[in-house]
């Protein structure tokens, strides 16, 4: 990773205790930081990411919630008004159909709607991702249908790193912050976690910027842009890529909102040639928004028509083989590169 | 409502079946998941979430129900399905993600769709309320029998659509039966620090409807109280409200490590395990004797052995199978 600090003492750790870590840290200085959500007390969160907090912290300011999505996520938008700076959990993003309208028309057009007199500072962390048989009302990452909506900014992030930083600087915004951190890179065993996002992460706190895609790997034959578990299958259709003498750089987005579509440009302008992998549906998504925006500054750019590997448009079937067929992997990725090598 | 010898033996017959597949499923989800459980592994992937000690629910309120009737469940759905009737064969084999499951694979455990009997259940909590609301008032205005029963968790009774549901219900006096298996536990979360009041039954006077509790966890007890709801609501009498205090045997989910539960009370549920207790008041009340007993078990083993066996021997789909169905 490039931000990735050298340091002499390396201290590996898994998202979800980068978060927890990053949560416990703003809590000790800002004492309007409080957290909500089921499970997020005595059980640490399901996956993880608030473990040690309400031993830390006690009940009154790590809060476990009934099951009352639109209750919960609509009362931190009036704290987060009144003056404090709540972190709710929404434990799956799948969950959202029961509260979007506290997400969407509240916690997103408020600041707006006031002129901007009205800040929500809040903090919406949230599950995405599949690949373990969940089914359909468990694993999707819906990245789309969130950052399409104006007024909230939407991270992602790949690595224990960047999610560290990502969640300081979420908590410190002023502005609600959608935090999607995907199963599959959380570091819990039972989710099967993939190893390359549990990395060296400082103690001192620190942040991650906002609109920044980081270049996660050089290359010159071909930039492949995704975000979180996506990052990862790029790397390793990298890996794949140079044994057949194919350069290919890997962006990682970050944040989808705000988001570094120069980054992506300048990779593109580079590479000539442009792969999507997004485990978000196919259609009206991530994958079209990158693809546009580098047609929209400069076409001439592009040796070859862009591609991307998606999420098929359909819901996430519970079966294995089914599930697996529908998933984005780096042989995708690959065979993407090779319908557009010749260019 | 007092059942008789017949129904009685129905209703403990299917919490025989329902236990029995409960622990062939366990036994299944491990395999392949040992010694690193990894949720992805073994031939029953995914979250599995059983419905141990709360079979009598199921077994009391569909006793009194035909294949025509409606019911919703829950993300812990195997006992209603039995007891609703559903096919067993082709629920196994959608636990297992196999071609010939009630949906092909693609639904698994938590998305159990059984039209030939009316039953359907999905991921979400509550989310089954406001359709057997929608399912009643189509019976209504097409003056078609049935009367629709929503099965929720005591969770569940925190959200919006519990509140809006009864209200629907009530408000257009439908044949509705809301069943709530208070088994106290939200995940990791208790009820009492869930939930401002210590009974969900009350809440039914909000919406002018009966409330019932059935302690205990007792089948003869809920049958009684469902017994009535259904009577009356089959007959024009609008819905009802019952909570039933039951006991959730295992974990949330499979590989839950349970270190929220205080010390001693899984002991104590195990204890009052409901089907130990059930066969001891049948042999006393000589309803049931020992070789029948041992003929029920026997009975029930096969069922659930033929199905797991049906299951495992299904292809699974091919995986391109995954593109289909999107559509009617």
């Amino acid at each position: 990773m490039n931000d990735k600090v050298s340091a002499t003492n390396e201290r590996r750790l898994t998202i979800a205790r980068a978060m927890a870590e990053a949560i416990a840290q703003e809590m000790r200085v800002d004492e309007r930081v409080f957290v909500m959500g089921e499970d997020i007390g005595t059980l640490g969160g399901v996956f993880g990411n608030t473990r040690g907090l309400v031993e830390e912290f006690g009940k009154l300011r790590v809060r476990d919630t009934p099951i009352s999505e639109t209750g919960f996520i609509g009362a931190a938008v009036g704290a987060a008004s009144d003056g404090m700076r709540p972190i709710v959990e929404l434990m799956f993003v799948d969950f959202f159909g029961v509260c979007m309208d506290a997400i969407y028309n509240l916690m997103a057009k408020n600041t707006y709607f006031s002129g901007g007199s009205v800040k929500v500072p809040l903090v919406l962390m949230t599950s995405t991702g599949g690949g373990y048989s969940d089914a359909g009302q468990h694993s999707q990452c819906l990245y789309g249908t969130f950052a399409h909506l104006p007024g909230m900014k939407v991270v992602s992030p790949s690595n224990a790193y960047d999610a560290k930083g990502m969640m300081t600087a979420a908590i410190r915004d002023e502005n609600p912050v959608i935090f999607m951190y995907h199963k599959g890179l959380q570091g819990m065993g039972w989710l099967g976690t993939e190893p390359g996002a549990t990395v060296n992460v400082p103690e001192e706190s620190y942040e991650v910027p906002f609109g920044k895609a980081a270049v996660v790997r050089e290359g010159t034959d071909v930039t492949i842009v995704g975000l979180a578990m996506g990052v990862h299958n790029a790397l390793k259709a990298a890996d794949l890529l140079a044994k057949k003498g194919v350069s290919a750089e890997v962006v990682d987005l970050r944040t989808l909102v705000p988001l570094d579509r120069d980054t992506v440009f300048n990779s593109v302008k580079k590479t000539g040639r442009l792969i999507v992998v997004d485990e978000d549906y196919h259609s009206f998504g991530v994958s079209g928004e990158i693809i546009a925006s580098v047609c929209e500054r400069d076409v001439s750019v592009l040796k070859a028509a862009p591609r991307r590997v998606a999420y098929p448009d359909v819901p996430i079937p519970f079966s294995r083989p089914m599930e697996q067929f529908c998933l984005p992997n780096p042989d995708k990725i690959v065979a993407a590169f090779d319908t557009i090598a010749g260019a | 409502m007092q059942p008789n010898r017949e129904q009685q033996l129905w209703m403990y017959e299917h919490m025989l079946v329902s236990r029995y597949f409960e622990e062939t499923i366990e036994k299944i989800y491990l395999e392949g998941k040992t010694p690193a459980f990894n949720m992805a592994n073994g031939p029953i992937p995914g979250e599995m979430h059983l419905s141990n000690g709360q079979e009598p629910c199921a077994v009391g309120v569909c006793a009194h129900l035909n294949a025509g009737d409606i019911v919703t469940s829950t993300h812990r759905p195997h006992h209603i399905a039995i007891a609703k009737g559903v096919d067993l064969d082709r629920m196994a084999a959608e636990i297992f993600g196999k071609k010939t499951g009630l949906s092909g694979g693609r639904g698994g455990h938590m998305h159990i769709f059984d039209p030939a009997v009316n039953f359907s259940c999905s991921g979400i909590i509550a989310q089954g309320m406001a359709p057997v609301v929608g399912a009643a008032l189509s019976r209504k205005m097409s003056n078609r029998e049935g009367v629709a029963v929503a099965f929720l968790g005591e969770g569940a009774a925190n959200q919006g659509a519990f509140h809006e549901s009864l209200n629907l219900a009530a408000v257009w006096e439908l044949p509705v039966i809301f069943v709530i298996e208070d088994n106290s536990w939200g995940i990791s979360v208790p009820k009492a620090d869930a939930t401002a009041v210590p009974r969900n039954d009350v809440r039914a006077a909000a919406y002018g409807m009966p409330g019932v509790y059935v302690a205990d966890n007792d089948p003869l007890a809920i049958f009684d109280a469902a017994g009535e709801a259904i009577a009356r609501a089959r007959s024009g009498g609008g819905p009802t409200l019952i909570e039933i205090e039951t006991w959730r045997l295992a974990g949330h989910f499979m590989g839950d490590a349970e270190g929220y539960r205080p010390k001693g009370e899984k002991d104590a549920l195990f204890a009052k395990d409901p089907i130990p207790r059930l066969r001891e008041r049948l042999i006393a009340a000589g309803d049931l004797t020992a070789e029948d007993d041992a003929a029920l078990a026997a009975k029930a083993r096969a069922r659930v052995d033929a199905a797991i066996e049906f299951a495992r021997n299904s292809d699974y789909p091919a995986a391109e199978e995954a593109l289909d169905r999107v559509f009617a």
